[in-house]
């Protein structure tokens, strides 16, 4: 098993306080993602923004979690045998969590390259597969935590600060 | 820019009929059929041109709040596409225009240009 870490610089206090000592969501909302289904994947990141809009959450941090969140989701739905999408709701951030059945990914540093991608076919007919997935989710988190390896079940969650921090 | 004012001006074909959309301002425009492209990088607002016609095109519209997709060279979706559109309020546009000429009359509209004959 490997795995990647990311921190937006200027965020590490922030992430390891919060991994340290993490407390209990206000929401929790839980989510399975089917192999394949690209007729509903997508559902559970709006869902999730729906959440977040009612709550009043800054647009830019909406928008950003809606990135995160779908391109996780269609990373399950096309990439493994199904799984699940955890969305904590805290009272500074969102924190969402996927965990798949595998079968993982050999080399997650190579995955997170802007255009590599093992897609294929049918994946990229529906205009998925360029390889920007990844960094997309990268480029929208504050936090990003990848655990997998060939043949193994991937996990992949993320924390995004409620803080606008960009643009 | 009103999105009537485009879609008077493309030819544009209103696959979304439920949708209001007298007061859609366009205030922005992408050109894309890659998804994971369109979803990092078109802007809330913006007219969406693609030939990208599956139901995840919607998904991606709604999410980042899209004014409208527009599908070029007369190009519809199935109905269940323009079904789940209606549902998340996310207005499609068919237009026999290819997608340069779409994309250079939105261009024209956003930069005020007015284009003598």
């Amino acid at each position: 098993m490997a795995e990647y870490w990311y921190i937006r610089p200027g965020y590490e206090d922030l992430v390891r306080k919060f991994l340290e000592n993490p407390p209990q969501p206000e929401i929790s909302q839980e989510f399975e993602i089917r192999e394949r289904d690209f007729f509903h994947a997508g559902k559970a990141a709006a869902t999730v923004k729906l959440t977040l809009k009612r709550l009043g959450v800054d647009p830019v941090i909406l928008r950003r979690t809606a990135i995160v969140g779908y391109e996780a989701e269609i990373n399950v739905t096309a990439h493994s045998r199904g799984g699940r999408m955890v969305c904590n709701i805290h009272q500074d951030l969102v924190h969402l969590k996927f965990q798949d059945e595998g079968p993982g990914m050999h080399d997650i540093e190579q995955s997170m390259e802007p255009g590599f991608s093992t897609a294929d076919e049918q994946v990229r007919e529906m205009g998925f597969g360029a390889g920007l997935g990844l960094p997309n989710i990268e480029k929208n988190t504050d936090m990003l935590h990848i655990v997998s390896g060939s043949g193994q079940e991937t996990f992949l969650e993320a924390v995004i600060f409620f803080k606008n921090n960009e643009e | 820019m009103r999105l009537k004012e485009y879609i008077d001006r493309i030819q544009g074909k209103i696959l979304t009929p439920g949708i209001e959309i007298e007061d859609i301002q366009v205030t922005g425009g992408y050109v894309s059929d890659l998804l994971s492209d369109v979803m990092g990088n078109a802007r809330e607002g913006d007219a969406w041109i693609t030939i990208m016609r599956h139901m995840n095109a919607v998904a991606v519209a709604s999410m980042i709040g899209l004014s409208a997709v527009i599908f070029a060279k007369g190009l519809v979706p199935e109905q269940a596409v323009i079904d789940r559109a209606d549902t998340e309020n996310v207005c499609l546009i068919s237009s026999p225009l290819p997608v340069l000429d779409l994309a250079a009359i939105l261009h024209g509209l956003l930069n005020k240009i007015t284009e003598s004959e």
